[in-house]
């Protein structure tokens, strides 16, 4: 019992986990329709910068934090500006694979200045934010993960439900030539989203960073993890991030738990299979609505 | 004797019937050129090449079929695949299973590797029956992962990450132990299915496939049973990509999953999209490219690291390798979004209308 | 008559992808609230026209390359479809090009892009008073309107945008014959009570001259007819050619149907 809740509590803050590094990369699908494969690599950069920041500079961590985000956020703008930007209007598979040159760039990058090695963040997180449960103890880690996580999915479905920047973004994503019509600054659409994706990264990635510690290999391979868990909850819907988080979180963790640890990585990928197979738009997502 | 009348290339494309459409070669100087380049292929560089340089060309040979394959799939049916590297990998253990656990000849397992690739692509592919554009992509990179696991566990059959060898048994007193040897096997057959894949472009089904791409509710109202178009084009994709992956296995008598990751199946991507979309000479030129990229780009890491004073050095910048790969890619898409294809007709137009250029 | 010019096309030509010319010294004016009809055949221009006008040249690799176009008296040519609409030129794209996975309300507030962060409330209710058909929909996917109700969906979109100019690329579409009607009743009724100026480009050159004031004849890339509503409808040309009947009045037999040969002879 105890290690079935251990497995429990251990699965679904790994969802939130997934979840909030899946939010930037839904953002950029949202506005643009581009699958991110960079976004592994996005994490990384706000993990590395975060760790350059506390660690080597020994900023406080409050201003480390606020520069790293800014910072990302600046990336998330560059990266959008001078090599996504002269690809508007080009096919979606050379956008996706100039996201995949991207990501092999950074990584190269990330491995060149850091090295392949775990690195650790000081310890920061007050012990008082750890909750004890009856029967397990809840690390305080896990519990700013699934606040901050909460928080921010919250934020941003409100933000493309209710304000009407969120609903310029999405008629951008829906239809681009229309959008341009009624004067929606589509470049704008384009830079924010991108801007807002390294933000949300930089989140994830330090998140990721204090659990884990901070690995390139291990960070950007997050990146592919996102896949599953936003086709599970439909690959253009938050609430749908969430749960299809959880899920896959609590899957791993059952299965590393009761199955084989071999079997955990892989997991995710089976599911995803049958998933589509029975919903092909995962299980919140918006059908397609063809019309000819 | 009625007497061929030749060919000669007119200012411009101006296509009389459909059976000028439909030729592969405009002009008797296309074909001249064709017939000259094969025996240089096969009559003069096998002899002239050193053994280094014969495995890189039947490297390129290698990926080049698979990129032919891949092409047909996301160039012409417009289903994108990031699960071929793990088809190369099926086709490469297939060959290495039916050499040494079935003791059947190396020749023979080539093509029974592909057809047992073109199963198992064709069952990733039965998704497409309902899944559209990203989804099925994300789909396919499933099956990348899943067949990634099931090389690296199912030990009984693969031999798990130690790998397995390649039996190469002789048929008909031919052996196949030499770069030569490889080369001389590679490239013929490159050529042979290169010219099926150009033949079968011409085709119906060809126009099928190209239907499908361009729009495929469109091309089901005109009577185009699209998915098993769709399966039809998954299965000759991975036919491609598992005769390829046989010969690699072959070529390089042992194997294990390792090289058969998803960064095998970016490769393969970069390879068609460098090249050109849709264009089957693309497919080659993107080929070499990115193999004679990853080439270039471990001499100079090698080169560093055997220079004293930049030992140190080179073993920080070994990443960068990456980086290079990365930013050749990126480049590529931003400058040329058509590809080394598009560059090739450009400059061949351009000297077929020297010196009238309008 | 002495109304300003609020548009002012002079002799511009277009060419796409540096190549193709499509456009090839068109003129056009337009007074300050009046409905000004742009007919032509498939081809003839008019599209391209209004592109030119909206700034939606640039994505398709298209530019104008001579002449001018001023609006209020300022030159406008070759800008972005960002500053374009914010000077208060919107275009409906031909085709109801909806956004499928928005709300019928959604749509409607995309329209406000060009005044971003204003207050909308109002021109909501004007809309949904214009087209009552749009209220009972507010919560529906467009993706799942009829084609009728996403037309008015359209219109009513730029209209949030509070439009000098508007710029109507074929409402009639593919709509039934008592929508059409519909549809250009309450494009006369925007003109009359919002006074927005209105630039229509149709195909049914009946309905289209109907509502105009003034209206203008393409053919080929070139302005080759122009002048009042009353006078076009009058003019034996566009009557055989574009409104389908003939000279001499009903009873016509194909024996003096002759007069293909006439066209494209305009000058």
């Amino acid at each position: 019992m105890e290690f079935f809740l251990h497995l429990l509590v251990n699965g679904i803050s790994l969802g939130f986990l997934y979840a909030l590094s899946a939010l930037g990369f839904v953002m950029i699908y949202k506005s643009s329709s581009v699958l991110n494969f960079a976004h592994g690599e996005l994490l990384a950069m706000g993990a590395f910068l975060f760790l350059t920041l506390t660690a080597w500079a020994e900023l406080p961590i409050i201003l480390s934090f606020a520069l790293t985000l800014t910072g990302c956020f600046l990336l998330g703008f560059i990266v959008e500006r001078f090599f996504l930007r002269p690809l508007i209007g080009e096919d979606l598979i050379q956008v996706i694979m100039l996201t995949v040159g991207l990501a092999a760039m950074f990584r190269g990058l990330l491995l060149f200045i850091f090295g392949g090695d775990i690195h650790k963040y000081p310890e920061f997180l007050p012990p008082e934010l750890s909750i004890k449960l009856d029967l397990i103890q809840i690390p305080s880690v896990y519990v700013a993960t699934f606040i901050i996580g909460l928080l921010f999915l919250l934020l941003f479905g409100f933000f493309f439900k209710y304000s009407s920047q969120g609903i310029y973004m999405r008629s951008v994503a829906d239809n681009q030539p229309a959008a341009l019509s009624l004067g929606v600054h589509v470049r704008r659409v384009f830079a924010l989203s991108w801007a807002i994706a390294g933000l949300v990264a930089a989140m994830s990635g330090i998140v990721l960073g204090i659990i884990n510690g901070i690995n390139v290999h291990e960070l950007s391979s997050i990146g592919l993890k996102v896949f599953p868990v936003v086709i599970l909850g439909g690959l253009d819907s938050i609430s749908g991030a969430i749960v299809g988080g959880v899920i896959i979180g609590l899957l791993e963790t059952f299965t590393g738990g009761y199955l084989s640890t071999s079997l955990r990585e892989i997991i995710p990928y089976i599911v995803l299979v049958f998933i589509l197979m029975v919903k092909p738009y995962g299980l919140f997502g918006l059908k397609e609505i063809e019309r000819v | 004797m009625t007497k061929r009348k030749l060919h000669f290339s007119l200012c411009g494309n101006l296509k009389e019937s459909y059976e000028e459409e439909l030729t592969i070669f405009e002009t008797d100087f296309g074909r001249l050129w064709l017939c000259i380049g094969i025996v240089i292929l096969l009559g003069v560089i096998p002899f002239i090449c050193s053994s280094y340089w014969l495995y890189i060309l039947n490297t390129i040979g290698i990926y080049a079929i698979a990129a032919i394959g891949l092409n047909l799939l996301i160039g012409y049916t417009g289903l994108i695949s990031l699960g071929h590297g793990a088809f190369f990998g099926v086709g490469a253990y297939a060959a290495a299973i039916l050499t040494t656990r079935a003791g059947i000849p190396f020749l023979a397992a080539l093509p029974l590797a592909g057809v047992i690739t073109a199963g198992v692509g064709m069952i990733f592919g039965i998704p497409s029956i309902r899944l559209k554009h990203l989804y099925l992509t994300i789909a396919t990179l499933a099956g990348q992962f899943i067949i990634e696991y099931v090389l690296v566990q199912w030990e009984g059959l693969t031999g798990g990450a130690e790998g397995i060898p390649v039996s190469n048994t002789s048929v008909f007193g031919i052996g196949f132990n030499s770069d030569r040897s490889f080369y001389y096997l590679i490239f013929c057959s490159f050529i042979f299915l290169t010219w099926v894949m150009v033949n079968v472009l011409r085709t119906r089904f060809g126009r099928a496939f190209i239907a499908v791409r361009d729009n495929d509710r469109a091309a089901e109202g005109m009577g185009i049973p699209i998915f098993k178009y769709k399966l039809l084009s998954f299965g000759i994709s991975s036919f491609y990509a598992g005769y390829a992956g046989a010969l690699f296995a072959g070529y390089m008598m042992a194997i294990t999953p390792e090289p058969f990751n998803m960064f095998l199946s970016i490769e393969f991507i970069a390879m068609i999209i460098i090249g050109g979309l849709g264009s089957v000479s693309g497919a080659v030129f993107g080929t070499v490219f990115i193999v004679s990229l990853s080439e270039v780009l471990s001499i100079v890491t090698e080169f560093l690291m055997n220079v004293g004073p930049t030992t140190g050095f080179a073993v920080t910048i070994a990443p960068l390798r990456e980086f290079v790969f990365g930013l050749s890619i990126v480049l590529f898409i931003i400058f040329e979004p058509k590809g080394l294809a598009e560059i090739w007709r450009i400059v061949r137009s351009s000297f077929r209308l020297w010196p009238f250029s309008y | 008559m002495s109304r300003q010019n609020k548009l002012l096309i002079n002799n511009i030509s277009v060419v796409y992808s540096d190549v193709i010319q499509v456009l090839r010294g068109v003129s056009l004016a337009i007074k300050e609230g009046q409905i000004v009809s742009l007919v032509g055949s498939n081809g003839a221009g008019k599209t391209t026209t209004l592109k030119a006008i909206s700034g939606l040249l640039k994505p398709e690799n298209g530019k104008v390359t001579e002449g001018s176009i001023e609006f209020q008296d300022k030159s406008i040519q070759n800008l972005s479809p960002e500053e374009i609409t914010r000077k208060g030129i919107i275009q409906v794209l031909e085709g109801r090009q909806e956004f499928k996975y928005l709300t019928v309300e959604e749509n409607l507030r995309v329209g406000t892009a060009t005044r971003w962060g204003r207050s909308y409330q109002k021109d909501l209710e004007l809309v949904y008073d214009l087209f009552p058909a749009l209220a009972r929909r507010r919560k529906t996917l467009a993706g799942f309107c009829s084609g009728g109700e996403l037309q008015m969906l359209v219109i009513g979109r730029a209209m949030m945008a509070h439009p000098d100019l508007l710029l109507l690329d074929e409402p009639s579409l593919g709509l039934a014959p008592l929508l059409v009607r519909e549809i250009f009743r309450i494009i006369k009724k925007i003109n009359q009570e919002q006074n927005t100026t209105i630039l229509l480009v149709e195909q049914n050159t009946n309905m289209a001259l109907q509502i105009a004031h003034y209206g203008y004849v393409m053919e080929n890339g070139k302005i080759v007819l122009e002048g009042e509503a009353e006078y076009l409808k009058e003019n034996p040309d566009v009557k055989e050619f574009y409104l389908g009947t003939s000279m001499t009045g009903d009873n016509k037999s194909y024996h003096d149907l002759k007069s293909y040969k006439r066209r494209k002879r305009w000058l």
